[in-house]
């Protein structure tokens, strides 16, 4: 019986479907059998952020609906052995799925998989009710912004209400510099504010952009550093306890480049 | 170095990090106790009218507002008196 986890931040554009994406090819490459679902019927994007959309025939509400069934309509990724894809309907909106439909859904799916990993709309409306349904655990992610931290703490007053206890935070495009200067919450900030549990942080990366552009996902570059932290996530999902990676890091190459620089 | 130098002309407080943050403390507050504003304007309206049974008290400069530490939200009134009252004018008086 598989792990069916709902990635949601309340706000929208502060990663969760790239989140969805990465945390789904992570597990795969590490043999875990995964489905991801998206669940923003209306606005699908996860098939576009994994190069998948040329190979949609049928979509969630058709599988709602008992149009096909669930293995019909699910794509199979062909670089990982065990990454499978649920896409959304684009033509319908929220109210085409029920939060009952898609428990029975999520049942019915997590017992062939290890993980179901259901990427969740923005809002707080229906789509989000449908997404959260058949979840089992949460993973909210923000970003060091205001309004997407204020959006999570909604997020995470609502999973708790809905008994998705102890949501797992993820913070994205977090800029070490600009905290290190006074001009961004730092992480610490941000956890002493939702008091919830760190699941990782993501630091903000130019390779998220240039991975999404060819429909590739950053967690298979080796060389980046948002590919480690993603990396880091998926092995803490599996139990493991892996460091935080180390925030001076960064500053530290970058001072040392600079030294290098300043000296010729 | 930054941060001394930061500190050294009394910025600390005022980046826009700590901006941010206490902001948000503030915004959550009210959030978290689903108090609105509107709540908030009615009760210092009425509160008004009963302390000024009992004294003279500067309106413009009274603060009401919710604050929040661990996790205990507390209502801070803040309410300059201006002169006390010698006897008390009850409805009932």
């Amino acid at each position: 019986m598989g792990e069916v986890i709902v990635i949601t931040s309340g706000k929208g554009g502060v990663g969760k479907t790239t989140t969805s994406a990465n945390l789904g090819a992570g597990l795969a490459s590490l043999g875990d059998k995964v489905c991801l679902i998206d669940a923003d019927i209306g606005l699908r994007n996860l098939d576009v952020v994994m190069g998948l959309e040329n190979r949609i025939v049928y979509d969630l509400v058709d599988v709602t609906s008992g149009n096909c069934s669930f293995r019909k309509a699910m794509i199979k990724d062909k670089r990982f052995e065990n990454l499978f894809l649920m896409p959304a309907a684009q033509t319908k909106d929220k109210t085409a799925v029920s939060p009952e439909q898609m428990r029975a859904l999520t049942e019915e799916i997590k017992s062939e998989f290890d993980y179901v990993i259901i990427d969740c709309p923005a809002g707080i409306e229906q789509g989000f009710r449908n997404a959260i349904s058949g979840a089992n655990q949460a993973i909210v992610v923000t970003t060091p912004e205001v309004s997407a931290v204020r959006d999570a703490d909604r997020i995470i007053g609502l999973l708790e209400k809905e008994d998705l206890r102890e949501p797992k935070l993820v913070i994205n495009r977090m800029r070490y510099q600009m905290v290190k200067h006074g001009d961004m919450m730092s992480i610490d900030d941000i956890i002493d504010i939702l008091a919830v549990d760190l699941l990782g942080v993501v630091p903000d990366d130019e390779q998220v952009v240039i991975s999404t552009n060819r429909g590739e996902m950053v967690v298979m570059n080796d060389s980046s550093r948002s590919g480690q932290a993603y990396r880091n996530i998926v092995r803490r999902i599996k139990g493991e306890d892996i460091p935080m990676m180390n925030l001076e890091e960064e500053g530290g190459f970058f001072r040392k480049l600079r030294q290098i620089i300043g000296l010729k | 170095m930054l941060d001394i130098i930061n500190r050294l002309l009394g910025r600390e407080s005022h980046s826009s990090r700590n901006v941010a943050k206490e902001r948000l403390r503030l915004v959550l507050v009210h959030d978290r106790a689903g108090v609105s504003p509107e709540l908030l304007q009615t009760l210092r309206v009425e509160l008004i009218q009963v302390i000024s049974n009992y004294m003279e008290i500067d309106e413009h400069s009274l603060e009401v507002s919710l604050d929040s530490s661990e996790n205990q939200v507390a209502l801070v009134a803040n309410i300059p008196v201006k002169k006390m009252k010698r006897t008390v004018q009850t409805e009932t008086a």
